[in-house]
């Protein structure tokens, strides 16, 4: 058999456009995640909506990586590895569209919030929000890398978010009760705690993908 | 993941991957079984320590890489490498239990179980009728209105027969290709075979009459067993229940044809079909 490791060299340079954009989406949601928890940490409007209309870029980004993969799937008929490949970038492109939601979810919260004075200053939540930037920020390596222990690992910290959200909400309902002038801060608190537990599902769902695209096999990691 | 999930303790339990855990048919009886098979044309060793068991009613796909030595593997099947000079074989293909390399084994018993087709149609200069009958005329078939039910139903076998049944005199040569490799399948199919070897058999013919041929081939694997040899990696995946991947004269990988294409457990049969070389 003779070696025609360049045979597929326009396919190869796709398949790394692919994986440039994808890691680009990564980043970007971690980064509106990272905006949005700011903009409520100082009750920054300006910083929140900015959050809001920066979405746009990921959806962009979203509809790119929809587009390329059916060029990819017509063109190229991909099999085995390289269609793993092009399909779990589908997947994780629509969990990073979802991330990007949430972000936009969180920065609305802080907009109804608005200036009004924090019933006493968050802790908890922004250490649920570097919790998940950080499962982000290995997410993007375990994908960059094909790294399937660090994909193990994520799957592992989001049951601790699980508990930190557990823990947050019941805290959250005390409050509520012993302070209804706040029900409507105290209420997008919890909301904004919901959307942190969120996206550590859906970073869960992308370390799974990333698994299935190295070892072709599926397993749910999101129990 | 926190929210409530409707889900019964049961089903909970029963997230077993199925790449895992495969649920498996129960496997069909074995119809050819090779056995550390070893080929040599002269001092080149063409097959080397072939172990293939090949199931009856499924489509097995033979790939690989042009001189891998798989159309060698199926014309040793029906015996017909044998008329190349030189060759010599050890191990042993059984088929349905008996080896043909027995020497009591008659080629000629062998071939009216095994129906053959190659990859440049092949009909004899006569009419489409004759084309068919000649078989079973070869075999002591004279009465005409059995001829004429086996020509019948051998054209229907090969999905033909609305095409031809009203110049079934004219000759087999002025159809076009995709038509005269249906007329050899169904000329195949008149000595009513056990098992049908297909070498290449859409490679000389168009898109259209490709997706006929291997139509074809999934309706007739109900009652036959089909080896195919396929340089069309796709046509593979589509057609074929398990697939063999050849180099250099051994089997690299064999197994369900989901799995090779999905998943194969060898990167030499993962480079080959994502075609980084071939």
């Amino acid at each position: 058999m003779r070696n025609m490791g360049n045979v597929r060299k326009t396919f190869e340079s796709e398949l790394e456009e692919l994986k440039g954009k994808l890691l680009r989406m990564v980043d970007l949601a971690e980064r509106q995640l990272g905006d949005s928890m700011s903009a409520l940490q100082t009750q920054n409007l300006t910083l929140a909506n900015a959050v809001k209309q920066n979405d746009a870029e990921i959806n962009a980004l979203d509809d790119e990586i929809n587009q390329k993969v059916i060029q990819l799937i017509t063109q190229q008929q991909p099999v085995a590895t390289d269609l793993r490949k092009i399909i779990v970038a589908l997947k994780i492109s629509t969990d990073m569209e979802r991330i990007g939601d949430l972000a936009v979810n969180i920065a609305k919260s802080t907009l109804h919030i608005g200036d009004e004075p924090l019933i006493k200053p968050i802790v908890d939540i922004p250490k649920m929000g570097d919790a998940v930037r950080v499962m982000l920020r290995k997410a993007f390596d375990a994908y960059d890398l094909e790294d399937i222990d660090l994909a193990f690992e994520l799957a592992k910290e989001d049951d601790a978010i699980d508990e930190a959200y557990g823990r947050l909400i019941r805290e959250l309902m005390g409050y509520m009760h012993r302070n209804p002038d706040y029900v409507n801060q105290i209420t997008q608190l919890a909301f904004i705690s919901r959307h942190l537990e969120r996206v550590g599902d859906h970073v869960t769902n992308m370390a799974e993908n990333i698994i299935f695209m190295v070892k072709g096999k599926t397993l749910n990691l999101n129990e | 993941m926190v929210q409530l999930m409707n889900r019964t303790d049961n089903e909970t339990k029963a997230t077993v991957s199925p790449m895992e855990a495969p649920v498996r048919e129960a496997a069909k009886p074995v119809v050819y079984d090779t056995k550390q098979l070893n080929l040599w044309y002269g001092s080149h060793h063409a097959l080397k320590n072939i172990d293939l068991p090949i199931r009856e009613n499924e489509v097995t796909a033979i790939i690989g890489p042009s001189g891998c030595g798989k159309s060698t593997y199926i014309k040793t099947l029906n015996r017909m490498v044998e008329l190349v000079d030189g060759v010599r074989t050890s191990g042993e293909i059984l088929y349905r239990g008996r080896n043909i390399f027995d020497a009591k084994y008659s080629v000629e018993e062998l071939r009216t179980r095994v129906g053959m087709v190659f990859q440049k149609p092949n009909p004899f200069p006569k009419s489409i009728y004759d084309n068919i009958a000649y078989g079973p005329r070869i075999h002591g078939i004279k009465n005409k209105k059995i001829l004429d039910e086996i020509v019948e139903q051998s054209l229907r076998g090969a999905a033909i027969w609305d095409e031809v049944k009203d110049r079934l005199n004219t000759n087999a040569y002025s159809l076009s290709g995709g038509q005269q490799q249906r007329i050899c399948i169904a000329r195949a199919l008149a000595i009513e075979p056990d098992v049908i070897l297909m070498d290449e058999p859409t490679s000389a013919l168009d898109p259209i009459s490709t997706l006929k041929v291997e139509e074809l081939v999934q309706e007739l694997k109900e009652n036959y067993s089909i080896i195919i040899v396929t340089h069309n990696m796709q046509q593979a995946a589509r057609i074929s229940d398990k697939t063999a991947f050849f180099l250099n004269g051994e089997v690299i990988e064999f197994d369900d044809t989901d799995k090779i294409f999905q998943n194969p457990a060898d990167q030499r049969t993962e480079d080959y079909i994502s075609g980084r070389f071939g």
